[in-house]
């Protein structure tokens, strides 16, 4: 399987790539860990003429603090993601979401910007995302600007992303500590993408539930936001019957398309399971 | 599309060529470095065939373009014995626990576990197998690969060996 | 004997022969990165060859245009089918008698089918050539469902023959009809089910799958325009049939085509067969003079080479109500894709189906196949099993499973009461085997007790009760399967290819220094056989497997063989090599004798000498009658030590185990989690233990796959839906179960050294022993037979049907 041609560009700089992508137009993409777009380009479903490659810019890399937020370098590799103590600490889901992503060798290479930019409803990250309340920072010709990740997807591989602009960071509000977080993840096997997958994070107040955010992988065509299923939870002890409403609320927000991970009702189904079970784990996480 | 120049060091040598942006890694190595050790098993990523040791990190390069690695600093299978020729542990595992069969998901085995062994030198059977979870094999069922890099791990850290496979 | 001299047992273990755990030969090469596989071969001014595929199951071809693909800078030429049929090469042969589109020309039959080969200077414009040819199609209905082949007004998928009344075995039923084949006693077996106290009937289908080995099908063509000679090198399980296939199509004559099969990347079926891409690299070469390299993808091999199984079993046994078997009957429905390239001994379409009385001893049976057309991809190979034995062992092993079920029996029991008992042998069997030998109670009584099998069957009871009390939402599972492989094909009177009986070779030449080289007509791809065959010449001759070397694979210099599959080459060709060794051994018996001026009746053998009977201080060793042979042979012998054979085997072997399966379904997503599994294997003398476990670990993860997951799935309208390791099932280290192993030892009679073969034994065997695990778990809910392949959504929609979730 061979990619069609392309012209290869390696800026230095934010600034210099988001010139070369608002000049060479929609034709051009950014490469970040290739992870999505080499297979794509191989299979020809997708046929850049140039790619931008965005590994020399420095800026791009790195994890930190910044007050009540972290803050992660579009081109931190999911394998950083993991070897990171600070996010282990702070930001456990990620860590655990991270290692149910592929592979090693995909890990090492894919990226986190990449993960969330791709518009993919099978990344995982994009929920995760979704459930932390996360906000990417974009940078395009006109300089930067905000988008929370709860506005960001629009379809499959459709995003809020305007031609020439790139994710440059993704800020993430950091949970309180004590707050029990959990990522459940249904795959055929290493290497899968979700059958059906949920974020959960939540805070425990007197044995109730405090607060509440889920987040659904790959049951749509973008990520999902389940607030109905979160409320049914906050107040609760997150006894059978407040999971049961969760799980079946978001089902019914759960649209999957039927495909070789099993029929559309089966994955619906799926969507309840996993955020059950991420429910209970995250609740024995909290403390 | 015109032709780039791109310089890398392979196995400890440098290494240079003239190749297309979209010319994949693996086919750089193997065409145009004729490192054939290397080898492509699917089209989607999946199989580990490809699989090489790039500034640190095991990538399949078949999802690589070779200019994206201009610069680096390659290992392959072909890079793994001593200069003198002696096997690396991983080599002699691999031969003395019968963890490999065809051998054609060996090479990209071998750099894995290279990189695995690097990062966690006394790695459980669990760890082994997540960690060669991105290389496909279909002729061995992985168990006597499992031992292979247990027993290179042992070698390696001067250990007793356990007893050759069964 | 003195202190010097080392004792028979340290000469004999310094030999490295059979039984012994000798390291693999092939393994230095390939732990550097120094095998060569086909695509390593680089030839100057080689061309790359693509296909262009069609997208559709089924659609006739109404305009190709290549003039946008030629004008592309780096294009050679394009073939297509008009270019072909003027060399009577649009069509070629298959195995099983029926021809194939090589390049479409009317019609498409299947998705990937294909439609025109572009040649260019490197892989990468071919690609985009390829991409450039425009083809017009004109979509017809699809034909996928095998149950509605035969339906009046069906699609007619093969205009080619339509009109043809007689197919390769008889007469066709239908447009779509293939052949049909029965065998064994109708009436009698009718007569057994009227007179049956129970009797039980189930549907047994086996999905359709693909051996995919990690490296595809490829080959490198080179036609010398000025000798006339043709070689290729390929990855080919039977080099020599390809060598005289393409003699026969091609009409080059066989002398002048060369045919190497390099290190293959695994094969397990599915380098069998002759494929399009073979012959348009061949044509291209012809036409082009340079040598041309085509190298599959692996979308393309997994839906457009040889697939296996797709069998539909209908399947009927008869019993008396203390269990004992009195009948069994079977209709298979079978679907062979678009073109018939099933790769079956000749005189067997539906291989050695008729294997499928198991293990049992059933007084009679009948077996009835209809072979049908379908808009999907031809094939019907041996995936890691001998010829249909796999749909076999499956089929009995469930409808036992399922007969127990209905008498209330535990499983074990009920083959423990129908096992063929050890006085049995050689067993005729009602459909026609006679198995060579075995002990079956000892084999699944060790196994049982291996896994204490009444604890698991109490745990199990517990974990019933536990799951009806809602405490879990586990279900366990215990499976049991009993298997008897068929292998070594084999007998020339009954197995053929092409015509040409099954035989296998081996020529072993000893060199004065006592140095060995052998060749064989089998191909390894990753049997290990340059390390087994050495120990075998090793243990017959005494001479060190180190001194040894094998090869197969390139027909200039192999005796001619019919290659590796079928689990064959230890019952052929490892005969061969045994035969071949004692003719030289008897050859250096004449030597000795002369040598120590005895009678050849005063020697006697001592590991690695002939010494003479009673004065053991006066021998000979191999090495020196090695090079007394090239030196001073006996008036009236040729000099020289070398021999061949061609073994005609008497019979198959029959290999035999027992496998149990213990596993864990939540039911809530269908994920089934193997606890435990234990695999006994009886494949008669062991020629390398530390082999034989590594096959059996193969075969088992194969079994795996098979029985959890995999399948190649088309939609309504012909698509293949799943053609990659995407949605391919093949299990990383992850999912993969560890596997137990254990053995016991019956030697097959009628086999010089004993040894029955092994490689595939563990997909016949341990795909039922899964399956019924999955099925074992449900059962006490009433569950009959849940379809495989037991993937998570088909397990979740069995609980989901019996109510388990509320
Ligand atoms: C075998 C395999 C299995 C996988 N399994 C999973 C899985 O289970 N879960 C999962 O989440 N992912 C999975 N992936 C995808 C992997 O995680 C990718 O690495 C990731 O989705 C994309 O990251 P990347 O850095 O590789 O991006 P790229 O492939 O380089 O880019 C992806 C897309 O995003 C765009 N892009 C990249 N960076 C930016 C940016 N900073 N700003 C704007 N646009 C940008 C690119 O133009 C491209 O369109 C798998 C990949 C493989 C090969
Ligand atoms: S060739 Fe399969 S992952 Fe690279
Ligand atoms: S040894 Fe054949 S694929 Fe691993």
């Amino acid at each position: 399987m061979i990619p069609g041609a392309f012209a290869y560009h390696r800026p230095k700089t934010v600034k210099d790539a988001v010139a070369m992508l608002s000049e060479l137009g929609p034709d051009a993409r950014p490469l970040a860990g290739g992870h999505s777009l080499i297979p794509m380009m191989k299979l020809r479903l997708s046929s850049p003429a140039h790619l931008v490659d965005l590994r020399a810019i420095g800026e791009l890399k790195g994890i930190r603090a910044e007050g009540a937020e972290v803050v992660i370098g579009a081109m931190t590799t999911q394998h950083d993601v993991i070897a990171d103590s600070m996010l282990a600490a702070r930001l456990p889901i990620l860590r655990e979401t991270a290692l149910v992503i592929a592979d090693p060798q995909v890990r090492y290479v894919g990226t986190i910007g990449g993960n969330v930019a791709n518009g993919d409803p099978g990344n995982d990250m994009p929920a995760v995302m979704l459930c932390l309340g996360a906000v990417y920072q974009v940078a395009g010709r006109k300089g930067e600007r905000r988008i929370a990740a709860r506005k960001f997807y629009e379809g499959a591989y459709m995003t809020a992303l305007e031609p020439g602009e790139m994710v440059t960071a993704i800020r993430i509000p950091v949970p309180p500590s004590g707050h029990g977080a959990a990522y459940e993840k249904l795959k055929r096997k290493v290497g899968d993408y979700a059958t059906a997958a949920a974020a959960v994070v939540l805070t425990m107040s007197g044995g109730r539930a405090a607060t509440c955010s889920i987040g659904l992988t790959n049951l749509a065509e973008t990520p999902l936001w389940a607030e109905e299923a979160a409320k049914a939870v906050v107040g609760t002890t997150i006894d059978a019957a407040a999971v049961k409403k969760a799980a079946a609320a978001a089902e019914a927000i759960a649209s999957p398309a039927s495909d070789n991970r099993g029929p559309a009702e089966y994955r619906k189904k799926m969507a309840g399971v996993m955020v059950a079970r991420a429910l209970a784990r995250a609740k024995t996480r909290a403390g | 599309m015109a032709k780039v120049q791109v310089t890398m060091k392979v196995n400890g040598a440098p290494a240079e060529g003239l190749v297309e942006p979209r010319t994949l890694l693996i086919h750089f190595l193997r065409e145009q470095l004729n490192l054939t050790g290397a080898h492509v098993g699917c089209d989607t990523s999946h199989c580990g065939a490809c699989t090489v040791d790039l500034d640190g990190r095991s990538v399949k390069s078949c999802t690589m373009f070779a200019v994206q690695a201009d610069g680096a600093d390659i290992l392959t299978v072909e890079g793994l014995a001593a200069p003198g020729g002696t096997l690396h542990a991983l080599q002699e595992g691999f031969r003395e626990m019968h963890g490999l069969q065809c051998g054609f998901c060996t090479p990209g085995m071998l750099t894995r576990g290279y990189r695995l062994l690097e990062e966690n030198p006394r790695p459980s059977e669990d760890e082994i197998r997540a960690g060669i979870a991105g290389n496909l094999c279909r002729c061995t069922g992985y168990q006597n690969i499992v031992k292979a890099i247990q027993y290179a791990a042992a070698r390696l850290a001067g250990a007793p060996v356990k007893e050759a496979a069964e | 004997m003195n202190d010097v001299t080392p004792s028979s047992a340290e000469r004999a273990e310094k030999l490295q022969g059979m039984g012994c755990k000798r390291k693999r030969v092939e393994d230095i090469r390939f732990v550097q990165g120094k095998g060569s596989y086909v695509d390593d071969l680089k030839l100057p001014g080689m061309l790359h060859g693509d296909l262009v595929r069609s997208p559709y199951g089924h659609a006739r071809v109404r305009k190709i245009d290549a003039a946008k693909a030629k004008a592309l800078p780096g294009v050679v030429a394009v073939l297509t089918a008009a270019d072909l049929k003027p060399l009577n090469l649009h069509y070629m042969p298959t195995l099983a008698g029926d021809v194939q589109a090589v390049l479409a020309e009317e019609k498409v039959l299947y998705q990937n089918q294909e439609v025109a080969f572009v040649i260019a200077t490197d892989r990468y414009v071919a690609a985009d050539a390829a991409e450039l040819v425009e083809v017009e199609y004109e979509e017809l209905p699809a034909l996928v469902d095998p149950f509605k082949a035969m339906a009046p007004g069906a699609p007619v998928l093969r205009e080619d023959i339509k009109d043809k009344t007689d197919g390769a075995h008889g007469k066709r039923k239908h447009y779509n009809h293939i052949f049909a084949w029965q065998i064994g006693e109708k009436e009698a077996t009718d007569q057994a089910f009227r007179k049956a106290e129970v009797t039980v009937k189930e549907l047994i289908s086996y999905q359709r799958v693909h051996p995919c080995p990690l490296e595809t099908c490829q080959c490198v063509a080179s036609f010398d325009k000025i000798k006339g000679e043709l070689t290729v090198w390929g990855t080919f399980q039977a080099p020599h049939v390809i060598r005289t296939v393409a003699s026969l199509i091609s009409k080059i004559p066989e002398h002048k085509i060369h045919v190497i099969a390099p290190d293959i990347g695994g094969g397990f079926g599915n380098k069998v067969g002759a494929y399009p891409g073979y012959i348009c690299a061949v044509v291209a070469s012809i036409v082009t003079g340079r040598p041309v390299k085509w190298v599959e993808d692996r979308i393309e091999n997994l839906s457009a080479t040889s697939f296996a199984r797709d069998y539909h079993m209908t399947t009927e046994i008869a019993a008396t109500k203390d269990g004992r078997v009195t009948g069994l009957r079977v209709h298979v429905l079978a679907d062979h894709g678009a073109f018939d390239a099933c790769a079956d001994p000749s005189k067997w379409p539906a291989g050695f189906f008729n294997i499928v009385t198991g293990s049992y001893d059933f007084p009679v049976a009948h077996v009835a196949v209809d072979g049908v057309y379908t808009n999907k991809a031809p094939g019907g190979v041996a995936y890691r099993c001998s010829f249909r034995v796999t749909e076999a062992a499956y089929c009995i092993e469930r409808a036992m499973d399922i007969l127990a079920q209905k008498l209330g029996l535990d499983p074990a029991e009920l083959r423990l009461r129908n096992l063929i008992r050890r006085e049995q042998f050689p067993y005729q069997s009602a459909l026609g085997w006679e198995y060579d030998s075995g002990d079956y109670h000892a084999a699944l009584k060790k196994a049982m007790d291996a896994v204490d099998y009444r604890a698991l069957r109490a745990e199990q009871k517990a974990r019933q009760e536990a799951f009806k009390r809602g405490e879990t939402r586990e279900l366990m599972g215990i499976g049991v399967s009993f298997f008897t492989e068929i292998v070594g094909a084999g007998p020339s009177r009954n197995c053929d290819i092409l015509g040409i009986a099954m035989f296998d070779s081996a020529e072993i030449r000893i060199h004065p220094t006592g140095a060995v080289t052998a060749r064989m007509g089998t191909k390894s791809q990753g049997q290990g056989h340059e390390t087994t065959y050495a120990q075998i010449i090793a243990s017959e001759l005494g001479l060190p497997a180190d001194d040894i070397t094998v090869e197969e694979g390139n027909t200039d210099t192999a005796p001619y063989g019919l290659g590796t599959y079928g689990s064959r080459s230890t019952p052929t060709a490892g005969a061969a090599t045994a035969m071949a060794a004692r003719k030289i051994k008897a050859k250096a018996q004449m030597i000795a004798a002369d040598l120590l001026e005895v009678s050849e009746y005063d020697l006697e053998w001592d590991v690695d000498r002939f010494r003479v009977k009673g004065n053991p201080e006066r021998f000979k060793t191999m090495k020196e009658l090695a090079w007394a042979a090239y030196n001073r042979v006996p008036k009236g012998l040729e000099p020289g030590l070398e021999a061949v054979n061609y073994y005609d085997p008497p019979n198959m072997t029959y290999p035999f185990g027992a496998y149990i399966c213990v596993l864990d379904v939540d039911v809530d997503t269908g994920v089934c989690k193997v606890r435990r599994f234990y695999a006994l294997d009886d494949c008669g003398t062991r020629i390398n233990p530390m082999i034989i476990e590594g096959q059996i670990h193969g075969g088992l993860t194969e079994a795996f796959a098979i029985a959890m997951g995999q399948e190649i799935r088309y939609d309504e309208i012909g698509n293949c839906t799943n053609p990659s390791f995407m949605d391919y099932f093949l299990p990383t280290a992850v999912e993969t179960p560890k596997w137990e192993t254990d053995w016991t030892t019956t030697p097959s009679p009628h086999h010089p050294i004993g040894a029955k073969g092994v490689g595939e034994s563990p997909n016949v065997g341990g795909v039922p022993c899964f399956a019924n695990a999955v099925n074992d778990a449900f059962k006490f809910l009433g569950s009959t037979h849940i379809a495989m392949p037991h993937n998570h959504w088909r397990t979740w929609t069995v609980a989901d049907k019996l109510g388990l979730h509320g």
